[in-house]
């Protein structure tokens, strides 16, 4: 499928909706993908079940602050320059990149280093939504290492993080990314085709663009976008979903601490919703309570979307008074076993609560 | 006494102000030379008031004239856009996202050069000061007469911005440069489109100033005045000449704290019902809450300082649907008087029903006697929810705070709104935008993020606060008077370290000694 202007505009709408308030606002990612395309390149998305066993990908993306990117424009080479450094440890030519996390900024950083590269970008991710560290990936999940790793500026200068646990991979290159600037471009999780087949959580990227392109035709023929969301859902990996709470934020609160921003949102239930529903957020969000009890819990999705529109809201933009539909979503399979909650399951984030999949927990 | 005067694109209207008092204000047609609609306004009012040109201590200036020339792309310079960043910043080059006519008006002149900063204020590497000569000599072969400078955080410091201005001026002397650390803050590509914008006005902004200059020397006025920028503080004509596009959207601001003073209240939310929508805000001491999204201007991304606004389909002319439940968001706008009811036409809109009910005398009232009860209650309780629930959305908190209603539809308030401690009319609303410039203080800002290891929180806002306060002084506030208006602290996600970007603002009133020295 090769991608144009108006998929890269879905692209952001959906990419928010699966980032569950966290990931940056794509924009300059975006930007960056429509100037390839206006000078002719190709965005060229393929499914992961047409990866050869032996094909090599090795995915890209940004990590630290999308607040010191929207400032620090990146030259657009960055990425690719992490992804040719870390062919060269390797030995070995990548056939594709792919995204590591479908929300926000890093649904947009693989499109860029594919156009540049003439390399197809698989339509898989690692997260299958957004998280803020580098081990919370399916890839390490289930064995993939994420070392060795690239990091890289905009100098080209580079760093190779060798480890054998990704978090202490993690650790090590945000320090990194701090000397870099504050925002620094990596390859990581190089593997095979066959490991893509067996680790990544597949067609989120087209997912996220049919998701954008559902809510822009619900507005254009004035139907009911919560509805046609959830109709979409059940034939997708992300197969529940269900309207959770709706109402109004009666209370914002936020606070940074070691590089995650925290917070509490407090929403007021509005129409048939009654009692007062509270979402933890760090970065994303995590787990949402009504009266104590709760509706839904990290990995499972949490979107915040305004009640008119369906617009998701990022946490950044999140404010008293807003008018909000809550929906949690069912994650894959693949992101709520043992393995994977060990890795980015409740526990991971602070949180008492075990992990109850949406579907079991009561309405 | 001062005088307030707001240039809009139809209107051009005069408020004179003793102290808090509106002594009194004036409409007249906006002319396209400028000058004489000022002094059309200026004299009616003068001669209505009685008041002589002597008794007037400062005059101030609200327009959208450099807003309305981007838009109608009319005046425009071409631009040399020079971006100081390299190697990162490649990746989005200048104008890339702006509307194509107008990139072709200003020419697409765009150069990119090594330099920049990080975060923290560390280089990302040295100025280039030869490709800086080269560009120059560029300039030059080019016949621009005017440049925009952008640096990659610039906002943290400006070292290379000024450093950049001095070669430019030393090889192209009378050459007009816009700096963009003195235009916008954090944001990169907002704050280079703005600065960009801001030197296609450096000779529309000359001439614009000098006919409000001679419109006020030939009415005889030796007052000094300013220009109001779309934070509600003022800037002096000279700065006006060098940064037009602080200008820009001032005129919601203007119009929100004008109602603020006609009310005499600090913290309120202000409605302003016109006829096919209803503006929502809020004021807090006195000015407008700002908008945290990025605002397109003429069809480019800005981040410029505007009032969070919250524009709902409702208004006087807004047609009213299945019994009174469903009102909007389509409107007769203008055709009112020839398509509602009241006026013999064949449209219901909520100012028919308001005259129904008894609460508006508007047009002819025999018109709409036949509206059933039912239909008018529906309507009033639609009009009324509907504005609640916006008045309530864009409150930062659930404690109610007095409303005041402003603008020609606010008939259609009747009630009491729940989320609301009272609701206020003031007498002269319609001239809010001049009596909103009349009132207007003198601002100071510092946008930057500082990296707070190994630093005490305290000091470090001690130090920003004094630098937005010094700021105010220097634009020409009273030191006396300057107190610190807003603070926000943002610390940077996905970071560890501490960074935090710091914005505060100061304001201060208008020093007694500029005035003198003036005249």
């Amino acid at each position: 499928m090769k991608l144009d202007s108006q998929n890269l505009a879905d692209l952001a709408v959906g990419a928010a909706f699966l980032g569950t308030g966290g990931g940056g606002d794509p924009y300059i990612g975006r930007q960056m993908v429509e100037i390839c395309l206006s000078e002719g390149l190709e965005v060229d998305l393929v499914d992961p079940d047409s990866l050869r066993d032996d094909d090599f990908v090795i995915p890209t993306a940004m990590m630290g602050a999308p607040t010191v990117l929207v400032e620090k424009v990146p030259s657009g080479e960055e990425a690719v320059h992490s992804l040719k450094r870390l062919e060269l440890r390797l030995g070995r030519r990548a056939t594709h990149t792919m995204p590591i996390e479908v929300g926000g900024i890093n649904s947009t950083i693989p499109l860029v280093v594919g156009a540049r590269l003439g390399l197809p970008i698989v339509d898989a991710d690692g997260m299958g939504r957004a998280f803020p560290h580098l081990e919370m990936e399916t890839f390490g999940v289930y064995g993939v290492p994420g070392c060795p790793m690239v990091v890289s500026n905009e100098w080209g200068d580079s760093a190779v993080i060798e480890t054998t646990d990704n978090r202490v991979m993690e650790w090590l290159s945000r320090g990194v990314a701090i000397r870099m600037g504050g925002a620094a471009y990596i390859a990581e999780y190089a593997m095979c085709g066959a490991d893509v087949k067996r680790t990544a959580v597949p067609r989120t990227l087209s997912l996220a663009i049919r998701i954008g392109r559902m809510l822009r035709d619900a507005k254009a023929n004035h139907q009911n976008p919560f509805d046609a969301l959830l109709g979409l859902l059940p034939d997708t990996l992300y197969h529940y979903g269900r309207i959770i709470f709706a109402g109004k934020i009666a209370d914002m609160r936020r606070e940074t601490r070691n590089g995650f921003s925290l917070g509490t949102a407090r929403i007021d239930g509005l129409g048939r919703w009654t009692g007062l529903m509270e979402i933890e957020i760090q970065n994303e969000n995590l787990i949402a309570r009504v009266n104590g009890e709760v509706r839904a819990i990290v990995p499972d999705l949490i979107c915040i979307m305004d009640s008119e529109t369906a617009e998701p809201i990022t946490t950044e933009n999140l404010r008293y008074g807003q008018r909000v539909t809550v929906m949690a979503v069912s994650v894959p399979e693949i992101m709520r076993t043992p393995e994977a909650l060990a890795v980015f399951g409740p526990s991971c984030f602070g949180l008492k609560e075990p992990y109850v999949k949406i579907e079991e927990l009561p309405a | 006494m001062r005088i307030g005067i707001d240039v809009g694109g139809t209107n051009t209207d005069a408020a004179i102000l003793d102290g808090d008092r509106v002594i009194g204000a004036c409409k007249s047609p906006t002319t396209s030379d400028v000058s004489s609609g000022i002094k059309a306004a200026l004299t009616t009012v003068m001669e209505r008031t009685g008041i002589s040109t002597k008794q007037i201590e400062a005059v101030m200036i609200g327009t959208t004239h450099f807003t309305n020339a981007v838009i109608e792309r009319r005046r425009l310079l071409e631009v040399a856009a020079i971006r100081i960043g390299l190697p990162a910043t490649k990746g989005v080059p200048p104008m890339t996202d702006w509307p194509a006519d107008l990139a072709d008006a200003l020419g697409r002149h765009t150069f990119l050069l090594r330099g920049g900063h990080e975060y923290d204020g560390r280089l990302i590497a040295e100025l280039d000061e030869e490709g800086l000569r080269d560009v120059a000599n560029e300039i030059r072969k080019r016949g621009l007469r005017t440049a925009a400078v952008t640096s990659v955080f610039s906002p943290v410091t400006a070292e290379m911005e000024l450093r950049a201005a001095e070669i430019l001026l030393e090889e192209v002397p009378g050459l007009k440069i816009s700096l963009s650390h003195e235009i916008g803050r954090v944001g990169f590509l907002e704050r280079e489109n703005a600065t960009i914008m801001n030197a296609c006005l450096a000779d529309l902004s000359f001439k614009v100033v000098d006919s409000f200059r001679n419109a006020l020397l030939e009415k005889g006025i030796r007052a000094p005045f300013y220009i109001s920028q779309n934070d509600g503080t003022l800037m002096t004509p000279n700065h006006v000449e060098r940064y037009p596009v602080l200008t820009f959207a001032s005129g919601p601001t203007n119009s929100m704290r004008g109602a603020a003073r006609l009310a005499g209240l600090g913290d309120a939310m202000v409605v302003d019902i016109g006829g096919t929508t209803s503006d929502v805000g809020m004021l807090m001491q006195g000015f407008p809450r700002e908008s945290a999204v990025a605002v397109d201007i003429g069809g480019v991304r800005t981040n410029f300082r505007m009032p969070d606004v919250l524009a709902i389909g409702l208004g006087g002319g807004s047609i009213v649907r299945d019994n009174g439940t469903r009102i909007g968001p389509d409107s007769v706008g203008y055709e009112i008087t020839t398509r509602a009811l009241v006026f013999g036409g064949d449209t219901l809109t909520t100012t028919d029903v308001v005259v129904a009910a008894g609460l508006a005398d508007v047009g002819d009232k025999a018109k709409v006697a036949h509206l059933a009860p039912e239909l008018i209650e529906n309507t009033l309780q639609t009009i009324h929810r509907m504005v609640d629930e916006a008045v309530d959305r864009m409150k930062t908190s659930s404690e109610p705070l007095p409303v005041i209603l402003v603008g020609g539809g606010s008939i259609l308030i009747s009630r009491d709104l729940p989320s609301s401690s009272k609701v206020i009319r003031p007498n002269n609303a319609g001239e809010a935008n001049a009596i909103g410039a009349a009132i207007a203080q003198v601002g100071g800002e510092i946008d930057r993020i500082y990296a707070m290891e190994g630093r005490f929180r305290e000091d470090v806002l001690a130090e920003a606060k004094a630098e937005a306060s010094a700021n105010a002084v220097a634009a020409g506030a009273d030191a006396a008077t300057v107190k610190i208006l807003d603070i926000e602290e943002v610390p940077l996600a996905y970071l560890p370290g501490s960074a935090t970007r710091v914005r505060i603002k100061a304001v201060g009133d208008l020093k007694p000694e500029a005035k003198e020295a003036a005249e």
